[in-house]
């Protein structure tokens, strides 16, 4: 197996998700995907430069010139909990 | 009179002549929507008395001649657009109910042209699909034959325009969710050079990838609704400075001599009779019209799959990690703290393939595993744009098929693989940020619409739609979908 | 000492620009919760980034400050990870091409000067705050989400408390000067990380580090460092190995503590940002950023020994705030004897700042005012002591020194009759301390000075009353 158990546990707490019984479909989910993705090592890229952005643009800016902030209550109008204004999390100990 | 079988040209030559009004239209087309949704189910949520107060105030406008280049028509929007006020929720349960406080800019240019929204289209959740059956809320059903699939991710979209729910759609497109839809929609489908049309308000899948684009019933028509939502946004840095975008403008140009390349790799094994057949076709009628197709070559076409899939699912799980239960959207009932929230929260808000993409998408950008994987496709991104850049230098066009195949039965394609495969024409055209079309150019034995894919270098869509438009003439007309 | 410290520092400088870095939002410290926000900064979906211009220049400019080379090519990337104060969970920030490489900083701490190495500068957004007395959970305010920060890395080129926090006042002096940040710790716009080992001296092995979080104040910085490096030494000689970890420092209990649930290095998933395009900065845009720079402190401090003829102490004290060079500067268009007005700036405005608890960038006062005392003493109008006193008055009510002089009656007495008169008459009435100085006791005379400053309530003139004296005693 190219993907162990432990790997999936592992991606899947990065993923902040929760597999239960998935979790040996999502193994092999992930298998077969990346037997397909081997494909790629027959290209030679050595000498390649990667493209990250497709545009050839670079330097694009915003002035510093302040815009009015969105009010408060229309931001937070779709928070599943809040008070004082704030989002509400369960509590934080640091 | 069946204003819904009207093309979007025709509609507004009818507005401007006064001999339908913004409202009458509206109302039709509402019509239209309650008489056919129980069969297509393409809407996730209508808009009617909003749509008729906004018709209201363009009859007016309307009539003195004012109002916008789309004044008084009503429109289909795909549901991972915001619109402010009006619920957005990606076809997700982790937005069922999301309503955003901003449009985005495409709705934006639309209102400020005149249109009217009468819904927002079902999708494939997160546009993550290529059939809409990865909806969180139900299916949609290809107006050809509603036990097909309309395809996706802007199965909605797509079967809205073929049956005649709106004078035309948005959709958006990551690595074929506008063209392959309307391959198997019988529509017309456009996604632009990235960068044409601004990303600011679309819910973001793969950020390097989509593109927004019209659905719609003819070529004319898309060059109208391009017009409408092209063009520079200071608010998304991705977006190209254009001097204009009317691209209306030279689709009648004689398209004698224009050099199309077919690139072989796209007739290899996989490719179906019937469309092969159509495609053969449609080369004949461009030879007919003057134009010099010619065999050519994508060497890398076959890699352009994985490195597809390596980009699109990296960045869509950065984007998607903002979705946690905090904020906005879904959030889970039980939780033992805040990890647990945020798991809780995404394990039942996200679809299955949502999260298959969003552990590949980690997976790949991980330690380790950078270099081999997302690194490895960037680079393979810079041979795929190479390989169209050399064609571009022979020719003025690549033609290929949209899809290998025709719209496949619901149900039918359940391993991700094979969902993925049918992508396989569409995606090298997002890697190398290239415009393309898709428009109907025959049908199969089955009866189904089959689709034919064209494709420009950066920025050349006057000269995609000119050619589409070109063979849409010769072709003839397309048959309505029997709803 | 068997055993040095090596210390390095992640110095986070809150950029001063209007407004936020991505998005239009203003860039203001306080303010009720998520009253400074928008969809932008509080990661809703669809919304996209847009790079404020000023951020680069200001990034550019405190590299080259701080001696840096400048990148002509650097992006921004996006590090993932998840914390309620992180909206998008993922920071926009520079991981392999930061804007600024290899500078350094010179400091002098105990008389010897050393080149602190700086690795890199990276851009970065700032998080936003959680607040912890909810009464359903934590409360999030996005306000400070969004500020643009840039990121100063050290190398581990510093060995002591005292190397730290001379560090960090040049940085703050640095950054001030060039006016990209007010750096106000307390506000948070500069915040720092530490990184502490020790190692056996004489070893060029680095020792495992402890990375120590909730450093916010300069004197935190040297505490910890001073604590950690103890807490460490200790483990070595029980024979227990120093573990990797973060720790938190806390500053009323004066120690660190193991932070949970942060043991395991985070995988950041660091990637190109695909919503924003490449920074791209020429060598004239480079060149322009320098030329645009005003004088940085150590150049102003050899301008002031050179030009001005100042110690080097003096020249050290007086460039080590932008403020109180300005000041002095200041002060110095109207009065040409440096020396002096440096003494008083020192001596005076230092300690009256200090014993009021004003900060020099919060300092309102007009030098000329101090020039206009300064004026009233060398003009005879009244002594030294007398001037410093109404400088004092002055600073603290706005008050003009010749008005104080005016209303409280202050003028010197140099009136050598008047003097003479009483000078006669304490003379008279102390034969024991004229005996002292007949005998050659030549400081029995700052017995009269004192006794005529008393009976005159400080307004005699002091060389006057002197030469009087010795004429009266001689007589």
């Amino acid at each position: 197996m190219r993907v162990s158990e432990q790997e999936v546990e592992r991606i899947a707490n990065l993923s902040r998700l929760k597999l239960g019984e998935e979790k040996k479909d999502m193994q092999k989910n992930l298998e077969d995907v990346l037997s397909h993705f081997d494909k790629l090592n027959e290209l030679d890229t050595a000498d390649v430069k990667p493209t990250a952005h497709i545009l050839p643009v670079e330097n694009v800016y915003r002035k510093d010139e302040i815009e009015p902030s969105m009010d408060r209550d229309i931001l937070t109008s779709n928070a599943p909990q809040k008070e004082d204004g704030c989002y509400i999390v369960p509590r934080i100990v640091e | 009179m069946e204003t819904y079988k009207l093309t979007l040209k025709q509609t507004l030559e009818k507005l401007k002549k006064g001999e339908v009004s913004p409202s009458e239209l509206t109302k039709n087309y509402i019509d239209r929507i309650k008489s056919v949704e129980p069969d297509v189910d393409a809407l996730n949520e209508t808009e009617f008395d909003e749509a008729i107060k906004k018709a209201k105030q363009m009859d007016k406008k309307v009539e003195k001649g004012e109002g916008g280049i789309l004044a008084g028509v009503p429109y289909i929007l795909k549901d991972n657009m915001c619109t402010k006020g009006l619920k957005t929720t990606c076809s997700s349960k982790i937005l069922n109910n999301f309503v955003p406080p901003y449009n985005a800019t495409v709705v934006d240019k639309l209102e400020f042209q005149g249109a009217i929204l009468l819904a927002k289209a079902n999708m494939d959740e997160f546009a993550m699909g290529s059939s809409t059956e990865n909806s969180a809320f139900k299916k949609t059903n290809n107006p050809f034959d509603l036990k097909r699939v309309p395809g996706g991710s802007s199965g909605g979209s797509a079967a809205s325009v073929a049956a005649g729910e709106a004078a035309f759609a948005l959709g958006s497109d990551t690595g074929g969710s506008i063209r392959q839809p309307a391959a198997y929609c019988g529509v017309i489908g456009l996604k632009p050079t990235y960068g044409v049309v601004s990303r600011y308000g679309l819910v973001a899948f793969a950020s390097s990838l989509d593109q927004i684009g019209p659905l719609t019933k003819t070529v004319e028509d898309s060059a109208i609704v391009l017009s409408a939502i092209a063009g520079h946004d200071k608010k998304d840095s991705t977006s190209i400075e254009m001097k204009t975008h009317n691209y209306t403008e030279g689709l009648d140009k004689e398209i004698k001599g224009i050099r199309i390349g077919v690139p072989k790799e796209y007739f290899k094994e996989g490719l179906s009779a019937d469309v092969k057949a159509s495609i053969d076709n449609a080369i004949k009628t461009y030879e007919s019209l003057g134009a010099v197709v010619e065999e050519t070559t994508l060497p890398t076409f076959d890699y352009a799959l994985s490195a597809y899939y390596i980009i699109s699912s990296a960045e869509a799980t950065s984007n998607l990690s903002r979705y946690d239960g905090v904020k906005y959207g879904y959030r889970a009932d039980e939780f033992s703290d805040i990890v647990d929230l945020y798991k809780q929260t995404r394990t039942e808000g996200f679809g299955k393939e949502v999260k298959r993409r969003i552990m590949l998408g980690n997976y790949v950008l991980s330690s380790g595993y950078y270099d081999a994987y997302y690194l490895k496709a960037q680079k393979v991104r810079t041979l795929i744009k190479q390989d169209f850049d050399n064609i571009f230098e022979k020719y003025d066009l690549i033609l290929s098929p949209t899809t290998p195949a025709v719209a496949f039965k619901a149900g039918e394609k359940e391993d991700p693989m094979a969902m993925y495969m049918t992508d396989i024409y569409t995606v090298p055209i997002n890697i190398a940020g290239l415009p393309a079309i898709s428009i109907p150019c025959g049908m199969s034995s089955e009866n189904m619409p089959i689709g034919m894919q064209l494709i420009g270098k950066p920025l050349s869509e006057k000269t995609i739609l000119n050619a589409g438009h070109i063979y849409e003439q010769a072709r003839g007309s397309f048959p309505l979908a029997k709803l | 000492m068997k055993y040095e410290t090596v210390v390095g520092l992640e110095v986070h400088v809150e950029l001063s620009t209007n407004t936020k870095i991505f998005c239009s939002c203003a860039n203001e410290f306080g303010g009720e919760p998520n009253t400074h926000a928008c969809p932008i900064c509080t990661g809703m979906p669809g919304v996209l980034p847009v790079l404020n211009e000023n951020v680069v220049e200001y990034a550019a400019k405190a590299g080259l400050a701080l001696n840096c080379e400048i990148a002509n090519f650097s992006k921004m990337d996006r590090k993932g990870y998840y914390y309620p104060d992180l909206p998008k969970a993922y920071q926009i920030s520079q991981f392999d091409l930061p804007i600024c490489n290899n500078g350094y900083v010179t400091i002098y701490t105990n008389g010897v000067e050393k080149k602190i190495r700086i690795l890199r500068i990276h851009i970065e957004e700032d998080a936003g705050k959680l607040l912890h007395e909810g009464t359903l959970g934590s409360k999030v305010d996005y306000n400070r989400c969004g500020v643009p920060l840039i990121e100063i890395v050290t190398e581990p080129d510093l060995r002591s408390a005292d190397e730290a926090k001379d560090f960090l006042d040049t940085i703050k002096s640095t950054m001030e000067y060039i006016d990209v940040s007010d750096c106000k710790m307390q506000e948070g716009s500069l915040r720092c990380d530490v990184n502490v080992s020790v190692r056996p001296k004489g070893s060029d092995k680095l020792g495992t580090r402890c990375e120590m979080k909730n450093v916010n104040s300069f004197s935190s910085a040297y505490k910890s460092i001073v604590y950690e490096a103890k807490r460490q030494i200790e483990l070595i000689e029980d024979g227990e190995q120093v573990i990797q970890q973060t720790r938190r420092w806390d500053d009323e209990k004066g120690k660190t503590f193991a932070m949970r649930g942060k043991e395991e290095a985070h995988d950041y998933r660091y990637f190109p940002d695909p919503d924003l395009v490449p920074v791209v900065l020429t060598d004239d845009q480079i060149i322009g950023y320098r030329n645009s720079l005003p004088e940085l402190p150590k150049d102003k401090k050899t301008r002031y020994i050179n030009e001005l003829e100042l110690s080097d102490y003096d020249a050290g004290v007086l460039t080590s705030s932008k403020y109180i060079a300005d000041y002095f500067e200041q002060g110095l268009k109207a009065y040409d004897n440096p020396k002096n007005l440096a003494n008083w700036v020192m001596g005076d405005l230092l300690r009256i700042l200090k014993d009021e608890g004003i900060l020099p960038e919060d300092m309102q006062s007009d030098p000329a005012l101090m020039i206009e005392a300064l004026k009233l003493v060398d003009d005879g109008v009244v002594n030294v002591t007398v001037g410093k006193n109404v400088f004092e008055e002055s600073f603290k009510t706005n008050k003009s020194p010749s008005t104080i002089v005016e209303e409280k009656g202050l003028k010197q007495i140099s009136d050598t009759g008047e003097l003479e008169k009483m000078i006669k008459e304490i003379v008279a009435a102390n034969p024991k301390p004229v005996a002292d100085y007949k005998a050659g006791n030549k400081k029995a005379l700052t017995f009269f000075v004192g006794q005529m400053m008393k009976a005159t309530k400080g307004k005699a003139n002091p060389k006057i009353v002197n030469e009087l004296v010795i004429k009266e005693i001689d007589g």
